[in-house]
Protein backbone atom coordinates (compact mmCIF):
# COMPACT_ATOMS: atom_id res chain seq x y z
CA UNK A 1 0.00 0.00 0.00
CA UNK A 2 1.48 3.45 -1.14
CA UNK A 3 1.87 6.11 1.82
CA UNK A 4 -0.78 8.86 1.21
CA UNK A 5 -1.28 12.36 1.96
CA UNK A 6 -0.73 14.62 4.13
CA UNK A 7 1.67 13.90 7.41
CA UNK A 8 2.04 17.23 8.95
CA UNK A 9 0.74 15.58 11.93
CA UNK A 10 2.93 12.43 12.35
CA UNK A 11 4.96 14.53 15.14
CA UNK A 12 2.31 13.57 17.50
CA UNK A 13 1.65 10.05 16.35
CA UNK A 14 3.66 7.85 19.10
CA UNK A 15 4.98 5.33 17.50
CA UNK A 16 4.64 1.77 18.76
CA UNK A 17 7.49 -0.21 19.78
CA UNK A 18 9.32 -1.73 16.51
CA UNK A 19 7.11 -0.89 14.37
CA UNK A 20 8.71 -3.21 11.23
CA UNK A 21 6.71 -4.24 8.02
CA UNK A 22 2.97 -3.93 7.39
CA UNK A 23 2.78 0.25 8.08
CA UNK A 24 -0.07 1.60 6.40
CA UNK A 25 -1.38 5.12 6.80
CA UNK A 26 -4.32 6.34 4.74
CA UNK A 27 -5.92 9.71 4.81
CA UNK A 28 -9.61 9.49 3.81
CA UNK A 29 -12.43 12.00 4.03
CA UNK A 30 -14.92 12.04 6.65
CA UNK A 31 -18.05 9.99 4.90
CA UNK A 32 -19.40 7.02 5.12
CA UNK A 33 -18.55 6.07 1.22
CA UNK A 34 -14.94 7.04 1.85
CA UNK A 35 -14.94 5.11 4.73
CA UNK A 36 -16.20 2.11 3.05
CA UNK A 37 -13.31 2.09 0.18
CA UNK A 38 -10.57 2.72 2.89
CA UNK A 39 -11.99 -0.54 4.47
CA UNK A 40 -11.17 -1.98 1.25
CA UNK A 41 -8.25 -0.72 0.72
CA UNK A 42 -7.29 -1.83 4.15
CA UNK A 43 -8.13 -5.01 3.46
CA UNK A 44 -6.45 -5.03 0.21
CA UNK A 45 -2.87 -4.06 1.79
CA UNK A 46 -2.84 -6.25 4.86
CA UNK A 47 -1.68 -9.59 3.01
CA UNK A 48 -3.98 -12.47 3.67
CA UNK A 49 -0.58 -14.27 4.30
CA UNK A 50 -0.10 -12.71 7.49
CA UNK A 51 -3.97 -12.39 8.47
CA UNK A 52 -6.66 -15.10 8.52
CA UNK A 53 -9.97 -14.46 7.45
CA UNK A 54 -11.38 -14.06 11.01
CA UNK A 55 -8.69 -11.62 11.71
CA UNK A 56 -9.46 -9.40 9.09
CA UNK A 57 -13.14 -9.50 9.91
CA UNK A 58 -12.44 -8.55 13.75
CA UNK A 59 -10.06 -5.31 11.99
CA UNK A 60 -12.80 -4.00 9.99
CA UNK A 61 -15.65 -4.54 12.17
CA UNK A 62 -13.49 -2.23 14.83
CA UNK A 63 -12.12 0.17 11.94
CA UNK A 64 -15.82 0.59 10.57
CA UNK A 65 -17.25 1.21 13.86
CA UNK A 66 -14.39 3.62 14.69
CA UNK A 67 -14.63 5.67 11.91
CA UNK A 68 -18.67 5.70 11.34
CA UNK A 69 -18.79 7.28 14.79
CA UNK A 70 -15.91 9.67 13.54
CA UNK A 71 -17.94 10.53 10.33
CA UNK A 72 -21.80 10.40 12.38
CA UNK A 73 -20.46 12.18 15.47
CA UNK A 74 -16.76 13.99 15.49
CA UNK A 75 -17.80 15.42 12.24
CA UNK A 76 -21.39 15.65 12.85
CA UNK A 77 -21.44 19.14 12.05
CA UNK A 78 -19.29 19.54 9.24
CA UNK A 79 -18.51 17.71 5.79
CA UNK A 80 -14.68 19.00 5.10
CA UNK A 81 -13.59 16.46 7.90
CA UNK A 82 -10.45 14.36 7.15
CA UNK A 83 -9.35 10.80 8.87
CA UNK A 84 -5.83 9.93 9.36
CA UNK A 85 -4.91 5.92 9.89
CA UNK A 86 -1.92 4.46 11.28
CA UNK A 87 -1.66 0.81 11.21
CA UNK A 88 1.40 -0.65 12.44
CA UNK A 89 2.10 -4.82 13.14
CA UNK A 90 4.61 -5.34 16.02
CA UNK A 91 5.15 -9.06 17.89
CA UNK A 92 2.04 -8.15 20.22
CA UNK A 93 -0.47 -7.30 17.09
CA UNK A 94 -1.68 -4.74 15.00
CA UNK A 95 -1.75 -1.37 16.46
CA UNK A 96 -4.18 1.17 15.16
CA UNK A 97 -4.13 5.00 15.28
CA UNK A 98 -6.89 6.76 14.78
CA UNK A 99 -6.84 10.98 14.36
CA UNK A 100 -9.82 13.49 13.64
CA UNK A 101 -9.75 17.43 13.70
CA UNK A 102 -13.52 16.85 14.66
CA UNK A 103 -15.38 17.50 18.07
CA UNK A 104 -14.09 16.07 21.21
CA UNK A 105 -16.12 12.81 22.30
CA UNK A 106 -18.61 13.74 24.86
CA UNK A 107 -16.74 14.13 28.17
CA UNK A 108 -13.62 13.62 26.84
CA UNK A 109 -14.08 9.47 27.48
CA UNK A 110 -15.13 6.93 24.81
CA UNK A 111 -18.18 5.68 25.35
CA UNK A 112 -18.69 2.25 27.75
CA UNK A 113 -20.47 0.53 25.29
CA UNK A 114 -22.28 -1.74 27.44
CA UNK A 115 -24.14 -4.77 25.87
CA UNK A 116 -27.44 -3.76 24.99
CA UNK A 117 -29.98 -5.43 27.10
CA UNK A 118 -32.31 -7.73 24.55
CA UNK A 119 -34.72 -9.00 27.46
CA UNK A 120 -37.82 -7.18 26.30
CA UNK A 121 -40.80 -6.77 23.70
CA UNK A 122 -39.21 -6.75 20.51
CA UNK A 123 -40.89 -3.60 20.10
CA UNK A 124 -38.07 -2.04 22.25
CA UNK A 125 -35.46 -3.35 21.20
CA UNK A 126 -32.55 -1.05 20.53
CA UNK A 127 -31.52 0.23 17.12
CA UNK A 128 -28.46 1.74 17.71
CA UNK A 129 -25.41 1.82 20.67
CA UNK A 130 -23.72 -1.43 19.41
CA UNK A 131 -21.03 -0.01 17.73
CA UNK A 132 -18.92 0.71 21.05
CA UNK A 133 -19.83 -2.24 22.61
CA UNK A 134 -18.34 -4.30 19.76
CA UNK A 135 -15.34 -2.04 19.66
CA UNK A 136 -14.78 -2.74 23.09
CA UNK A 137 -15.28 -6.55 22.47
CA UNK A 138 -12.35 -6.97 20.08
CA UNK A 139 -9.87 -4.37 20.78
CA UNK A 140 -7.14 -4.05 23.25
CA UNK A 141 -5.85 -1.10 25.45
CA UNK A 142 -7.75 1.24 23.90
CA UNK A 143 -6.92 5.43 24.43
CA UNK A 144 -8.52 8.03 23.20
CA UNK A 145 -6.77 11.15 23.84
CA UNK A 146 -7.98 14.93 23.14
CA UNK A 147 -4.67 16.65 21.78
CA UNK A 148 -5.50 20.63 21.47
CA UNK A 149 -7.78 20.22 18.20
CA UNK A 150 -8.11 16.87 17.21
CA UNK A 151 -9.03 13.51 18.75
CA UNK A 152 -6.51 10.18 18.61
CA UNK A 153 -7.91 6.46 19.29
CA UNK A 154 -5.12 4.08 19.69
CA UNK A 155 -5.82 0.27 20.49
CA UNK A 156 -4.22 -2.85 19.45
CA UNK A 157 -6.23 -5.73 17.71
CA UNK A 158 -4.00 -9.30 18.81
CA UNK A 159 -3.99 -10.17 14.81
CA UNK A 160 -1.14 -11.17 12.52
CA UNK A 161 1.21 -13.11 13.41
CA UNK A 162 2.08 -12.88 16.45
CA UNK A 163 5.58 -13.90 18.83
CA UNK B 1 -29.15 -0.84 -2.20
CA UNK B 2 -31.01 -3.18 -4.19
CA UNK B 3 -33.11 -5.64 -2.86
CA UNK B 4 -34.88 -8.49 -4.54
CA UNK B 5 -37.66 -10.29 -3.51
CA UNK B 6 -39.38 -14.03 -4.68
CA UNK B 7 -42.85 -14.80 -3.91
CA UNK B 8 -44.18 -18.34 -2.81
CA UNK B 9 -47.78 -19.35 -1.49
CA UNK B 10 -46.77 -17.79 2.21
CA UNK B 11 -43.31 -17.22 2.30
CA UNK B 12 -41.44 -14.16 0.77
CA UNK B 13 -37.69 -14.43 0.27
CA UNK B 14 -35.73 -11.15 0.47
CA UNK B 15 -32.48 -11.24 -1.14
CA UNK B 16 -29.85 -8.40 -0.56
CA UNK B 17 -27.68 -7.94 -3.93
CA UNK B 18 -24.94 -6.15 -2.23
CA UNK B 19 -21.97 -7.73 -0.11
CA UNK B 20 -22.60 -5.44 2.71
CA UNK B 21 -24.98 -3.54 5.18
CA UNK B 22 -23.55 -0.61 6.56
CA UNK B 23 -23.32 3.09 7.79
CA UNK B 24 -23.86 4.12 3.86
CA UNK B 25 -26.53 2.09 3.00
CA UNK B 26 -28.82 1.32 6.29
CA UNK B 27 -31.16 3.56 5.77
CA UNK B 28 -32.13 3.03 2.85
CA UNK B 29 -32.45 -1.22 3.39
CA UNK B 30 -34.46 -0.32 6.48
CA UNK B 31 -36.96 1.42 4.15
CA UNK B 32 -36.88 -1.02 1.45
CA UNK B 33 -36.93 -3.56 4.14
CA UNK B 34 -40.64 -1.93 5.21
CA UNK B 35 -41.90 -1.49 1.68
CA UNK B 36 -41.56 -5.17 0.73
CA UNK B 37 -42.91 -6.20 4.57
CA UNK B 38 -45.86 -4.32 4.55
CA UNK B 39 -46.86 -5.58 1.15
CA UNK B 40 -45.78 -9.03 2.11
CA UNK B 41 -46.98 -12.23 3.46
CA UNK B 42 -47.24 -13.95 6.96
CA UNK B 43 -43.83 -15.13 6.24
CA UNK B 44 -40.99 -13.02 5.64
CA UNK B 45 -37.29 -14.79 4.86
CA UNK B 46 -34.35 -12.12 4.34
CA UNK B 47 -32.01 -14.17 2.56
CA UNK B 48 -28.43 -13.18 3.67
CA UNK B 49 -26.05 -15.01 1.21
CA UNK B 50 -24.31 -11.96 -0.42
CA UNK B 51 -23.60 -10.03 2.58
CA UNK B 52 -20.02 -10.62 3.30
CA UNK B 53 -20.38 -7.67 6.02
CA UNK B 54 -22.55 -6.25 8.23
CA UNK B 55 -22.09 -3.14 10.70
CA UNK B 56 -23.49 -1.92 13.80
CA UNK B 57 -25.68 0.57 11.61
CA UNK B 58 -26.67 -2.32 9.35
CA UNK B 59 -27.49 -4.89 12.23
CA UNK B 60 -29.81 -1.85 13.72
CA UNK B 61 -31.32 -2.06 10.22
CA UNK B 62 -32.21 -5.29 10.44
CA UNK B 63 -33.40 -4.94 14.20
CA UNK B 64 -35.48 -2.35 13.03
CA UNK B 65 -37.06 -4.27 9.63
CA UNK B 66 -37.39 -7.04 12.67
CA UNK B 67 -39.93 -4.28 14.55
CA UNK B 68 -41.59 -2.94 11.72
CA UNK B 69 -43.55 -6.11 10.84
CA UNK B 70 -47.06 -6.11 11.22
CA UNK B 71 -49.08 -8.45 13.98
CA UNK B 72 -48.59 -12.23 13.17
CA UNK B 73 -45.76 -11.65 10.42
CA UNK B 74 -42.63 -12.92 11.02
CA UNK B 75 -39.27 -11.81 9.77
CA UNK B 76 -36.67 -14.88 9.36
CA UNK B 77 -32.83 -14.74 8.55
CA UNK B 78 -31.07 -17.27 6.48
CA UNK B 79 -27.44 -17.96 5.31
CA UNK B 80 -25.26 -15.97 7.48
CA UNK B 81 -21.64 -14.82 6.12
CA UNK B 82 -19.25 -15.74 9.47
CA UNK B 83 -18.57 -12.66 10.06
CA UNK B 84 -22.35 -11.29 10.02
CA UNK B 85 -22.95 -14.10 12.28
CA UNK B 86 -20.54 -12.94 14.46
CA UNK B 87 -21.74 -9.54 14.93
CA UNK B 88 -25.49 -11.18 15.61
CA UNK B 89 -23.27 -13.54 18.36
CA UNK B 90 -21.46 -11.03 19.81
CA UNK B 91 -24.52 -8.85 20.64
CA UNK B 92 -26.28 -11.53 21.09
CA UNK B 93 -28.99 -10.33 19.04
CA UNK B 94 -29.00 -14.07 17.71
CA UNK B 95 -31.13 -14.80 20.40
CA UNK B 96 -33.85 -12.51 19.12
CA UNK B 97 -33.92 -13.59 15.25
CA UNK B 98 -34.87 -17.12 14.06
CA UNK B 99 -31.54 -18.00 12.13
CA UNK B 100 -31.54 -20.64 9.32
CA UNK B 101 -28.05 -21.64 7.93
CA UNK B 102 -29.14 -21.62 4.20
CA UNK B 103 -32.89 -20.26 2.47
CA UNK B 104 -33.02 -23.84 1.10
CA UNK B 105 -33.18 -25.10 4.87
CA UNK B 106 -35.51 -22.30 6.05
CA UNK B 107 -38.33 -23.19 3.11
CA UNK B 108 -37.59 -27.17 2.90
CA UNK B 109 -41.21 -27.79 4.94
CA UNK B 110 -42.88 -25.85 2.66
CA UNK B 111 -41.78 -27.49 -0.34
CA UNK B 112 -41.99 -31.03 1.06
CA UNK B 113 -45.62 -30.16 1.88
CA UNK B 114 -46.46 -28.69 -1.21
Amino acid sequence: MRPEGNLKRQETWEAPPEPKEHMLRLILPATEAAVRRGLASIKHGLSTDHYGPDELASLEIVLAEALNNIVEHAYADRSDGMIEIHLSQTPKGLWCTILDNGQMMPGGEPPLGRRADLNCDIADLPEGGFGWFLIRELAHELEYVRESDHNRLCFRMSIGQMA
Amino acid sequence: MKLTHQDFDDVRIVSVVENRIDAACAIQFKDEMRALSDSGPARILLDLGNVEFLDSSGLGAVVAALKAVRNGQHLELAALHPTVQRVFRLTRMDTVFTIHTSVAAAVEGIANAS
